[in-house]
């Protein structure tokens, strides 16, 4: 049984702000139901923009439904300045604290945050950005970096409590710690722009059908779910959702995050990935 | 608050029968069963009639029983001894969905050099019996395979599986923990090499494991130590426990029919009624042939902690396969080699019966349990009116 305090309890039990917000100001969605927690967060704002209202639905775990109770406390009545400087850890510290492994449930809930607030500006969410280190949780790089600098991770199993990178097949955990490694060593070189070729049309389409069938099917069929290419126009990947993912609602998590990530980074870096109906 | 217990795959109460006998010999016949003096020679005595009443239970004959400290050691010590006998063989077959006492030490084999087969099964649970026979090869040194899955209850053909290996010279071990007190099993009548089970499994305390060898297997000791169990086994002999075990077995033959008849009873009768109360849910494993105290429900689109939570908040104790619960972010091995699907994987909760449990129990759970699935379905961001409408 998990260590949680009578705060995690109560939030728990006992959430605030359950339910969507209707025509809200910001909007975001992030986890997905494969990895086993996902939130999804509404807030409104006031007429001197502070956040009136803000309320979740979460998927997940007891201390999963109680950050994101949590957040929603947290945020109400804070400008969108003030709101984007609430860290995970504010989360975790206002219900007592949370058991190490499950810091990923605050973490969620800033993410979240930070995206609502990005889809209240218009501007649109910047693609999962960096190379995705864990291929079981979708974890890049960026993501990874940036809390083990903000949450001054020194291990793998921290990093896995606060991001669930490495938490799946372990494959990841020498890049995991090459990360950690070089955040600490301070000398963090930009990698270098890959050059690649400029691809004609029909390299482009044989690349994209390779990848999908090579790297892209077998992980979806793993959960009983696929994909067919309808089209490659100019740089627009047009596939269609066939099997459990053509039901699943993280199936546009899976195309943006997984598919079009793999496409970005073995055919060509400005491909863009949509669904259509065949 | 009166607890529910319906966790006991888990682990079971300790029958007040079975207490009773343990009681004298913590405190007043405390002597060491290896000893000269009658003090400790009558405990010896109680000893040799435990070591007769567990033999009974399983079919096997006296020495053929080794105890030892638990489940985990039983099924360690099998697989090492059947390694350290033929060292010109490395390969050991398994299954996907075994408990960790086998899996994960077979991980650490594999680590070392091993061949490891890991055999797969169907979305039911079944054992793929044809990859099995084919995964049988000369180098083979033994088979391990569970009797019955700890998460869903499904049983494998293992009088079966013991039989192809015994035709092709290879040891076969099952990790019996929990059939014992629950199939009928006799040993005198299959090809199974050695079997482990443990006694909180079936209403003895925790500590208390077997190991069965059978007579003329080759042996290699996991504890090095004293004379104790003919010296397959050092270590002083867990003296109430294995009375205990004792009372526990002489228990389990009387209660073997209750367990196919009662428990089986409650069992089908809360599967029923959360299946047409609760819409999304599914049994999984439930077309196999399965323990009849046991059943793994999957709740679409909720995750298995909160509901193991909110349902312990009425004393009702269960437990899931869930990411969550499992301690390693990802849900049950089990579950995933069943190709259980992510949305009713991480929503899988376990109810395991035993013969304490009553119709009321049962009650309490079928009334409970709808509103605390709707009551998390109202804050899952997946609960929308499409998944509603593809019930399955």
């Amino acid at each position: 049984m998990w260590d949680y305090t009578d705060k995690v309890k109560e939030h728990f039990l006992h959430p605030h702000n359950v339910g969507e917000i209707e025509n809200p100001d910001g909007v975001a969605e992030i986890g997905s139901i494969a990895c086993g927690d996902a939130l999804k967060l509404t807030f409104k704002l006031d007429e001197q923009k502070r956040i009136k209202d803000a309320k979740f639905k979460t998927f997940g775990c007891a201390s999963a439904i109680a950050s994101a109770s949590a957040l929603t406390e947290i945020i109400k009545g804070k400008t969108l300045e003030e709101a984007l400087k609430v860290t995970n850890q504010d989360i975790a510290d206002y219900l007592g604290g949370l058991p190490p492994e499950k810091m990923h449930c605050s973490v969620m809930g800033q993410e979240a945050l930070e995206k609502a607030i990005q889809n209240y500006k218009g501007t649109p969410a910047p693609q999962k950005e960096g190379q995705i280190v864990c291929e079981c949780f979708g974890v890049t790089d960026r993501e990874i970096e940036r809390e083990v600098r903000e949450n001054h991770l020194t291990t793998i199993e921290e990093v896995t409590n606060y991001t669930k990178a490495g938490g799946g097949c372990k494959k990841c955990h020498e890049k995991i710690q090459q990360i950690i490694d070089t955040v600490y060593a301070q000398a963090k070189p930009e990698a270098p722009e890959e050059l690649k070729p400029r691809l004609t049309n029909i390299q482009k389409i044989r690349m994209v059908e390779d990848t999908i069938a090579k790297e892209i099917r077998p992980s979806l069929r793993h959960d009983g779910g696929d994909i067919d290419l309808i089209d490659v126009i100019g740089n627009r990947v047009l596939v269609a959702t066939r099997g459990a993912c053509a039901s699943c609602k993280a199936s546009q998590q899976t195309l943006k995050g997984f598919v079009e990530c793999k496409l970005r980074d073995l055919v060509s870096p400005e491909l863009i990935v949509e669904e259509v109906s065949p | 608050m009166k607890t529910i217990y319906l966790d006991n795959n888990a682990t079971t109460q300790v029958a007040p029968e079975v207490l009773e006998e343990m009681l004298p010999y913590f405190h007043e016949l405390y002597g060491n069963p290896s000893s000269m003096h009658s003090f400790g020679g009558q405990v010896a005595k109680k000893l040799a009639e435990a070591r007769e009443k567990v033999a009974t239970l399983i079919g096997a004959s006296p020495d053929e029983i080794i105890f030892t400290s638990c489940g985990t050691e039983s099924d360690n010590t099998a697989i090492l001894s059947a390694l350290a006998v033929a060292p010109e063989k490395r390969h050991v077959v398994t299954s996907r969905v075994e408990h960790p006492a086998v899996k994960v030490l077979c991980e650490r084999l594999a680590e070392k050099g091993c061949r490891v087969t890991a055999v797969d099964v169907d979305a039911e649970g079944n054992l793929d019996m044809d990859q099995y026979e084919s995964s049988l090869t000369p180098d083979t040194a033994i088979v391990s395979l569970m009797w019955a899955n700890n998460e869903t209850g499904v049983i494998f053909p293992v009088e079966e599986a013991a039989r192809l290996a015994r035709d092709r010279g290879i040891l076969f071990h099952t990790d019996a923990v929990q059939a014992v007190g629950k199939l009928p099993l006799n040993l005198k009548r299959n090809a199974i090499d050695m079997l482990s089970f443990s006694g909180h499994k079936l209403h003895a305390p925790k500590g208390i494991g077997v190991l069965y060898v059978r007579k003329g297997t080759r042996f290699s000791p996991y504890l090095i130590g004293g004379h104790q169990e003919k010296g397959r086994r050092g270590g002083t002999e867990n003296t109430p426990s294995i009375i205990g075990l004792g009372k526990a077995c002489e228990l389990a033959a009387l209660n073997l029919e209750q367990e196919n008849t009662k428990v089986r009873r409650l069992r089908d009768r809360m599967e029923r009624e959360i299946l047409s109360r609760i819409p999304n849910s599914r049994v999984n494993g439930g077309k196999a042939s399965r323990l009849p105290n046991t059943t793994n429900i999957s709740f679409e689109f909720v995750e298995g902690e909160s509901i193991l939570l909110l349902m312990d908040e009425y004393g009702i104790c269960a437990s899931s396969g869930s990411a969550c619960t499992s301690g390693s972010l990802q849900p049950s091995h089990v579950l995933r080699a069943m190709g259980v699907p992510y949305t009713m994987a991480h929503g899988s909760v376990r109810f395991s019966l035993s013969v304490y449990n009553t119709d009321a129990d049962v009650d309490l759970v079928i009334e409970t349990l709808p509103p605390i699935i709707a009551r998390l379905r109202e804050m899952s961001p997946y609960w929308t009116p499409e998944a509603i409408a593809c019930n399955v």
